[in-house]
């Protein structure tokens, strides 16, 4: 008796919750000038993944606030509704359809991590949404949908730097470290199918798990192979304990790291050792030392400038990748002259010469990324700073 | 494989062995004490690396570490006192949800006090390039450190244990908690000093291995699963079976790496829990009737 | 016709399910049925809990595993492309049988793949055989011996989903198809099916609670209870404990099994994050909350926390949500929150007198 009064109150109660809680979040009646251009965004604000949606959630909340303080785009200003996913696939599902669904929002930035976007593509490609991921795996464009795009580099040319930069300093035997996210998985890929037609031979290549505190017994085996140079593909806190054991059980050789080393922080972390690292990357952590007229300069150093500022911590290239998606749709809205998602959608494919941090983007009918090698740059530490590899 | 490499991979994994163990002893005190599986154990050592990092800012090295784990004890007080003593009548499987509960609610408290960003405490001798040579394998100064500091603490506590008043009056409480009640002790501030004492170890096994492993909010959960582990791989309630079992499993790990693919390293661990768990579950070292923990 | 009455629930939440809809579709808001609809194949796998720990007194800390197990199996063979061997005779026997798709993906590939139905199968059976072998040897186990075997079995399926290629890794499977049941009813994610797919997940979830009800109020269940309440009583009366628990814990098993192959297939994906010890650990504490042997509770809770987080409306605090409800259940509220007469008041908390 008392179970089926409380099922039947359970219930009642779950039919009256469920429609309220959803009231904060009800479009409110458009002004009487033009209705807002609603954007949505999913980042792992929190969780695992926060080093990557924390920036970036903030760079793209600086971005419209400025766009909207100069009267938006085509005369209507930018709703951005930012979500948090956590970092968790299913989240970002639910989210993404409750932007799609509820919110009808013209495009999606974010996600931030591979598998949430790998997730969500076919959901935004049956929704008609436009998805601007800021994920690095290629299976995000590779093969097509037509609504899904992503601004990070291409994986296969950062590889692609590692391995010239290696036949300038004729190496051929290296040993491969990679963690076990997606990133490092995607490194990995790229790596082993590159390396023979580049000459060189992958001694070791071994999988760390991404919460290992202490990698020098992985690094005792590639010692122990006797490579020429060490690549290691991962995010923090791996990246810095890589650094740091290399030089503790004296593995004196170059040090390759990822575009996942994007961030000043990481090099503080391991001090003196992170001397010397090799890392291809987008020129936002060098922006000072460009030459004046590169075309990236303007816009990084504005950047930089204006994120340390506001946020008071180290830009890193990973907000970057959220400052072109969101300057890569107001583009294409403003070639568009319409937020039809169409019509956005067919202006994106047709931008080029668009100045963003990873890079310049030229898009196309085949190329969703619009990034090609010239996006990269090889870079180095040099006193605990980042500065231009310098053969 | 030459002398120097196997020395190498030796070292390595005595290295994690002995944070292993000291985790596994933080569980055990508690454990011989109140019969609790302390979940958030992890979390205790993280809490004394961050608190020790964000008073490095403020003050000197070891009175930061001195600082952290004052801190950190008090807080193992505030945790006993707070959540655990006002269960009643509890059952095994209402504690051990209480301390998950704990252990998550501590860790995203220390989210939101330090955020996502991985730190380190600065190594206490030398820099992050520092290395010392041992029979022809190089290792930091730091791994000295820890394992300079594990054995102190083991020392410790088994002198605190066998020869202090307090120290016995804990181990009565383990054996037979009515029965200590009896002789007089306080059964209840045992119980607190226990989880005091835990968290107090943990912390400054967390700040010792801090320069290693670096900090960051989550990495409790996965140090807690090891060290417990280790605890019941030598036997729950026996620390000095914990220090062998924690350093058996940090050497099986590192030579597991040796010679299969390094992502065969966690499988590894999680299969000899498993094994232990169903052919000997009073662990390696027990010489406790076995049959007091099967069900039916 | 007395065992009759105890299914009076069932079809009192079947009615409510339908006013649900009624008043979600006046309202406008049937867009809500998504999260209502991936929460209750999260319930799915909150029942089976319910039944093993409430009723037969066993904690398990893994049984995201099997959720996982569940959705992999199916996601794997739904999504491997068979096309490269077509014209052997073992896949031309498959395909006579009716047991093979052919499909195009959302890139218009064509696909050629086992059918939903064969992989369903599959998923069960291939649940209930490691849910035997684990439980064979760690249903003998007590306490926080059986809470780490459960563990250590759930972090050895998060590593092997993880770790392995074909299960995609840390990306895990995206892309699965739609499972076509009968008639024109199919599970998937897309809006048109929106209603339908709610439909299918509460006579999933109903149907639990009705093979639930059954098995509490049969012979079986009755020797549960009185499992729960003193193993030892138990086994003097003769019940034989263990192949209860056992049984209880496959049966288990199969719920979350069934929750993960179905979610799997209206998301159209599947990933490592299913199974790691925190979803493990939120379906504890959701059995916790809705009352230890409390179905109809465990079942309401699972379906209005899992709605709740997946809506974002605990923002970034979701994990330290269920940490704290994890505790102040156990402390104010140990027979869960529904049991209302039960309720250790706050009253209890202020300092009592030293016990003599």
């Amino acid at each position: 008796m008392q179970t089926r009064l409380a099922a039947i109150l359970g219930v009642l109660i779950l039919a009256c919750v469920v429609p309220l809680s959803g009231c904060k979040k009800s479009p409110e009646a458009p002004a009487p000038e033009a209705a807002p251009i609603k954007v949505g965004a999913i980042f792992s604000v929190t969780g695992p993944a926060s080093f990557l949606g924390a920036p970036e959630a903030k760079t793209v909340q600086m971005f419209a606030e400025k766009l909207n303080r100069s009267g938006g785009v085509l005369g209507r200003k930018i709703e951005l509704l930012v979500r948090d996913s956590g970092g968790s696939p299913e989240k970002a599902i639910s989210l993404a359809k409750q932007l799609i669904d509820e919110e009808k929002v013209l495009a999606i930035l974010g996600p931030s991590t591979s598998g949430e976007s790998l997730q969500i593509k076919s959901i935004c490609q049956e929704g008609q949404t436009i998805l601007l991921s800021c994920a690095a795996a290629e299976e995000i464009v590779v093969p097509l949908a037509s609504y899904v795009f992503k601004t990070p580099q291409k994986d296969s040319q950062a590889a692609q730097w590692i391995f010239n930069t290696m036949k300038d300093l004729g190496i051929t035997k290296i040993g491969v470290i990679t963690s076990n996210t997606g990133f490092g998985k995607g490194g990995k890929t790229h790596l082993e199918q590159m390396a023979p037609a580049n000459g060189v031979e992958i001694l070791v290549n071994e999988v760390y798990e991404k919460e290992a505190t202490d990698l020098t017994g992985v690094l005792t085996k590639v010692k122990g192979a006797g490579v020429q140079a060490v690549v290691n593909w991962s995010i923090e806190p791996a990246q810095g304990i890589v650094a740091k054991n290399m030089k503790q059980i004296q593995l004196d050789v170059p040090l390759f790291q990822s575009h996942g080393y994007g961030n000043i922080k990481y090099v503080q972390g391991s001090g003196e050792a992170a001397n010397g690292t090799i890392f291809p990357c987008g020129r936002l952590l060098v922006a000072d030392s460009l030459p004046a007229n590169h075309p990236q300069k303007a816009l990084l150093t504005e950047y930089k400038r204006g994120y340390e500022s506001r946020y008071n911590e180290d830009a890193s290239t990973f907000g970057g990748h959220a400052y072109d998606a969101i300057l890569i749709l107001t583009e294409a809205i403003k070639k568009a002259g319409s937020a039809d998602p169409k019509a956005v959608r067919d202006a994106i494919e047709n931008l080029k010469g668009v100045v963003g941090t990873a890079g310049v983007f030229n898009f196309s009918a085949q190329d969703h990324n619009g990034l090609g090698l010239d996006a990269f740059e090889m870079l180095t530490v040099k006193d605990q700073k980042f500065a231009i590899y310098q053969k | 494989m030459d002398f120097a490499l196997f020395v190498q991979y030796a070292l390595s994994g005595i290295t994690v062995g002995s944070v292993y163990a000291i985790v596994a002893i933080g569980f055990n005190i508690i454990y011989c004490t109140t019969g609790i599986i302390n979940f958030a154990q992890g979390e205790f050592l993280i809490v004394g690396a961050m608190t020790a990092i964000s008073l490095a800012e403020v003050a000197p090295l070891p009175v930061a570490i001195l600082g952290a784990v004052l801190i950190t004890t008090t807080l193992g007080a505030v945790v006993e006192l707070v959540f655990i003593r006002q269960v009643r009548n509890a059952s095994v499987l209402r504690l051990i949800i209480i301390t998950i509960g704990l252990s998550i609610v501590m860790r995203e408290v220390m989210l939101h006090i330090w955020d996502e960003q991985v730190r380190s405490l600065p190594y206490f001798t030398g820099t992050e390039v520092s290395t010392v040579t041992i029979l022809g394998a190089h290792i930091s100064p730091q791994v000295l450190w820890v394992l300079g500091v594990s054995a102190v603490i083991v020392a410790a506590l088994t002198l605190f244990f066998r020869y202090t008043t307090t120290g016995r009056a804990m181990r009565a409480c383990a054996d037979d908690r009515m029965a200590a009640c009896l002789c007089g002790v306080n059964d209840r501030w045992m119980v607190t000093l226990s989880f005091m004492l835990s968290a107090g170890i943990g912390a400054l096994a967390g700040c010792v291995v801090s320069p290693i492993t670096q900090t960051q909010y989550d990495m409790g959960a996965p140090l807690a699963i090891k060290g417990f582990t280790v605890a019941i791989l030598g036997g729950m309630g026996n620390s000095m079976a914990a220090v062998a079992a924690g350093l058996f499993l940090g050497l099986l790990e590192a030579f597991v790496v040796s010679v299969l693919p390094s992502s065969y390293k966690e499988v590894a661990a999680i299969v000899v829990l498993l094994l232990i768990l169903v052919f000997r579950p009073s662990g390696l070292f027990a010489r406790r009737d076995v049959s007091a923990l099967r069900a039916a | 016709m007395m065992r009759l009455r105890i299914y009076y629930p069932v079809l009192a939440a079947a009615a409510l399910v339908v006013v649900l809809h009624v008043a979600l579709a006046a309202s406008g808001k049937t867009y809500y049925m998504t999260q209502i609809t991936m929460s209750a194949y999260y319930a799915l796998v909150v029942i089976g809990l319910c039944l093993l720990m409430g009723y037969a007194g066993q904690i398990s800390l893994g049984h995201a595993g099997f959720f996982a197990i569940g959705g992999y199996t199916i996601a794997v063979l739904t999504t491997y492309d068979l096309g490269n061997w077509r014209e052997t005779p073992a896949i031309g026997l498959l395909r006579s049988l009716g047991l093979l798709m052919q499909w195009q993906d959302m890139y218009g590939r064509d696909i050629l793949s086992f059918s939903p139905w064969l992989a369903f199968a599959a998923a069960m059976l291939l649940a209930a055989l490691i849910a035997l072998a684990i439980g064979l040897p760690v249903i003998r186990l007590k306490g926080h011996y059986l809470a780490m075997a459960t563990l250590g079995f759930g972090l050895i399926i998060y590593r092997i989903v993880l770790g392995a290629r074909l299960l995609g890794q840390a990306d895990g499977i995206s892309n699965v198809p739609a499972f076509g049941l009968v008639g024109g009813l199919q599970v998937n994610g897309r809006a048109p099916f929106r209603v339908q797919n709610y439909y299918i997940a509460w006579f999933a979830v109903l149907a639990a609670m009705v093979l639930s009800l059954n098995l509490i109020h049969s012979r079986v269940g009755r020797a549960l209870r009185s499992i729960h309440q003193s193993e030892e009583a138990a086994h003097s009366l003769g019940i034989d404990t263990y192949r209860y628990k056992l049984a209880t814990f496959i049966l288990s098993a199969l719920f979350a099994a069934v929750g993960g192959a179905l979610l799997t297939h209206y998301n159209g994906s599947i990933g490592p994050s299913e199974a790691t010890v925190m979803k493990s650990v939120r379906y504890v504490a959701i059995v916790a909350v809705g009352g230890m042997a409390n179905l109809w509770g465990a079942m309401l809770m699972g379906v209005l926390l899992n709605f709740l987080s997946l809506r974002g409306v605990f923002g970034s605090f979701d994990d330290a949500v269920f940490g704290a409800i994890l505790i102040g259940v156990m402390i104010l509220a140990p027979q869960g929150l529904l049991q209302v007469p039960r309720w250790r008041t706050a009253t209890a908390l202020l300092p009592r007198r030293k016990r003599a």
